[in-house]
């Protein structure tokens, strides 16, 4: 199977590859997959203290070329958004974005739910605090 | 990098061979000069075809230690492992109906297996250990007296793993029952015999030692016990009528000549490929840790390596090394999304299975070709552990295994 180029060059040139510190109130993580599945992906947001937004996105995945390069587009995607907007990140959006085949759907997929267990988490350890001013409803 | 070293590179014999320049050169005339019909009687044109025929059974024969008349030819392994395993079961189903087999035979055995299944037949998978072997008293101890076939795999084709074919011969000979064996990575790779093994029945096919694609053989035994098969097709009754159909002579002479090297070359190759297939895993271990090897350490193909790169995934490595033709038993990789079965067999870990790689080495291979390999896999290893989420857990002390992990 040919990669599209898109693919190729998240591959081979990831954006944002690394790890925050999950215990930060401030760093929403989500983790999602199993290794027996043969892909695990761990996605994790900050959020600007005063405006809210996502200032900051890192991944690491365990997976294939076409998992690799879905969160390291959903990284690039996030920064900048509100929790809204970043709720609305859709797998349909990656799979066309990076030319994903139809066997390769479920890598977007993955990726569409690591980004909204971030937020979730994020937004479980915030609960009640300002950094939450609307608690957005998560659903999977 | 050196010179001499074309990309991409093909380490993936395995899975089949490029055609050896002689195998080529001696099928050639029979294109464009030679091109009778075998089954020609009254006219040169078919004498000449035949003649090479007959020279190619004697060849197939004498690399297994069989005569040429015990040779029918066929489009390949995937027909012959079919025509031995029905055409056995139709010929003997009153005798019985009971088969065993592996749990880790190529789909051209099981497949067959499970269609007799529905048609009313009983198989018996015996699993393999963690190397991927069968052991003689397993084998043993399934036969029952409704038992009419065991067939056994010389070696397998992800593992490499070679099976204790001898020790199963005797015990089918010894309690009367026919024992089939699919050689098709074995044969020209390792001693094979069908006397010395007491083997009735084998497959083996041209592309996976150097020759043409779409040609292959079954060995059926002539004496002690003659061996009878019923055919999968009917038609003009060649090749003893087990298989009819016009002999595809340039292939057949494909598959003679690839037989023939191969007895002759199998010795030093064999040499060769073991001292290139521990310069690549003394290569890539030196510097990678975390490796596991599938299959077993010392009875194996010589030319077969199958590694396990923990906390990375085979497909995204297959990437990683694009300029190296392997293959993976990652689920990512497969149609079906489940990891090799074969891996799975021999209690490989799901996780581990999705981190295998299969180099297959060949005749072809070079010592340059084993130094770039090397360099591109430490490379690519280490690239995506960085970015492995596993990869960072284990650094940090955590046992995977331990982990709940929200499986989806
Ligand atoms: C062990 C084994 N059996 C059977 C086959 C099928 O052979 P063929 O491609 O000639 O049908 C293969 C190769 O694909 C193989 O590795
Ligand atoms: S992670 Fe397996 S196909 Fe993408």
């Amino acid at each position: 199977m040919a990669y599209s180029d898109k693919v190729l060059d998240h591959y081979y040139n990831p954006r944002n590859v690394g790890s925050f510190d999950r215990a930060d109130p401030l760093v929403g993580t989500g983790v999602v997959g199993a290794p027996e599945c043969g892909d695990v992906m761990k996605l994790q947001i900050r959020i600007n203290e005063k405006t809210g937004l996502i200032e900051d996105a890192k991944f690491k995945t365990f997976g294939c070329g076409s998992a690799i390069a879905s969160s390291s587009l959903a990284t690039e995607w996030l920064k900048g958004k509100t929790l809204d907007e970043a709720m609305d990140i859709r797998n349909t959006a990656i799979v066309e974005e990076l030319c994903l085949p139809p066997v390769k759907v479920h890598c977007s997929v993955l990726a569409e739910d690591a980004i909204k267990a971030a937020i979730k988490d994020y937004q479980t350890k915030n609960l009640g605090s300002a950094a939450v001013a609307e608690p957005l409803m998560v659903g999977v | 990098m050196s010179a001499s070293l074309k990309l991409p590179i093909f380490m993936d014999n395995n899975s089949t061979t490029r055609c050896d320049p002689r195998v080529v050169e001696a099928m050639l005339p029979f294109f464009t000069e030679n091109y009778g019909n075998a089954a020609s009687r009254n006219h040169s044109f078919g004498w000449v075809a035949e003649e090479a025929v007959e020279s190619a059974r004697e060849q197939v024969g004498r690399l297994i230690g069989a005569s040429g008349k015990e040779i029918i030819f066929t489009s390949g392994a995937t027909e012959s492992n079919n025509l031995a395993i029905k055409g056995v079961a139709s010929m003997y189903r009153k005798k019985g109906n009971h088969i065993i087999t592996t749990s880790i035979e190529h789909k051209a055995v099981l497949d067959p297996c499970k269609r007799l299944e529905r048609d009313g037949f009983e198989v018996t998978y015996l699993p393999v250990d963690k190397f991927g072997r069968v052991s003689p008293e397993q084998v043993a101890e399934a036969i029952t007296d409704k038992t009419i076939l065991v067939s056994v795999m010389a070696a397998n084709n992800e593992i490499g793993t070679l099976q204790p074919l001898a020790a199963i011969g005797a015990i089918c000979k010894a309690r009367g029952v026919l024992f089939h064996t699919d050689a098709v990575q074995a044969v020209g790779k390792v001693p094979v015999d069908v006397e010395a093994m007491g083997i009735d029945l084998l497959s083996l096919t041209a592309h996976k030692l150097y020759g043409p694609k779409g040609l292959g053989a079954l060995y059926v035994r002539r004496k002690n016990p003659r061996v009878r098969l019923d055919a999968l097709m009917d038609g003009g009754g060649h090749e003893r009528g087990m298989r009819s159909g016009t002999l595809a002579v340039p292939g057949i002479v494909g598959l003679g000549a690839a037989c023939e090297l191969a007895g002759k070359l199998r010795e030093s190759e064999t040499q060769r490929l073991l001292t290139l297939r521990k310069r690549l895993y003394d290569g890539i271990t030196a510097e990678l840790g975390d490796i596991g090897l599938n299959g077993h350490p010392i009875d194996r193909l010589p030319g077969n390596l199958n590694l396990s790169f923990a906390f990375v995934e085979g497909e995204a490595m297959m990437m990683g090394i694009r300029d190296v033709a392997v293959s993976s038993g990652s689920a990512c990789t497969s149609a079906s999304l489940e990891p090799s079965y074969v891996l799975q067999a021999i209690g490989v870990g799901d996780e581990l299975a999705h981190s295998s790689i299969r180099f297959g080495l060949g005749r072809f291979t070079t010592e340059a070709e084993i130094d770039f390999v090397i360099r591109q896999v430490i490379t690519a290893v280490n690239h995506l552990r960085e970015m492995s989420p596993l990869y960072e857990m284990h650094k940090q002390g955590i046992d995977l295994s331990t982990v709940a992990w929200a499986a989806h």
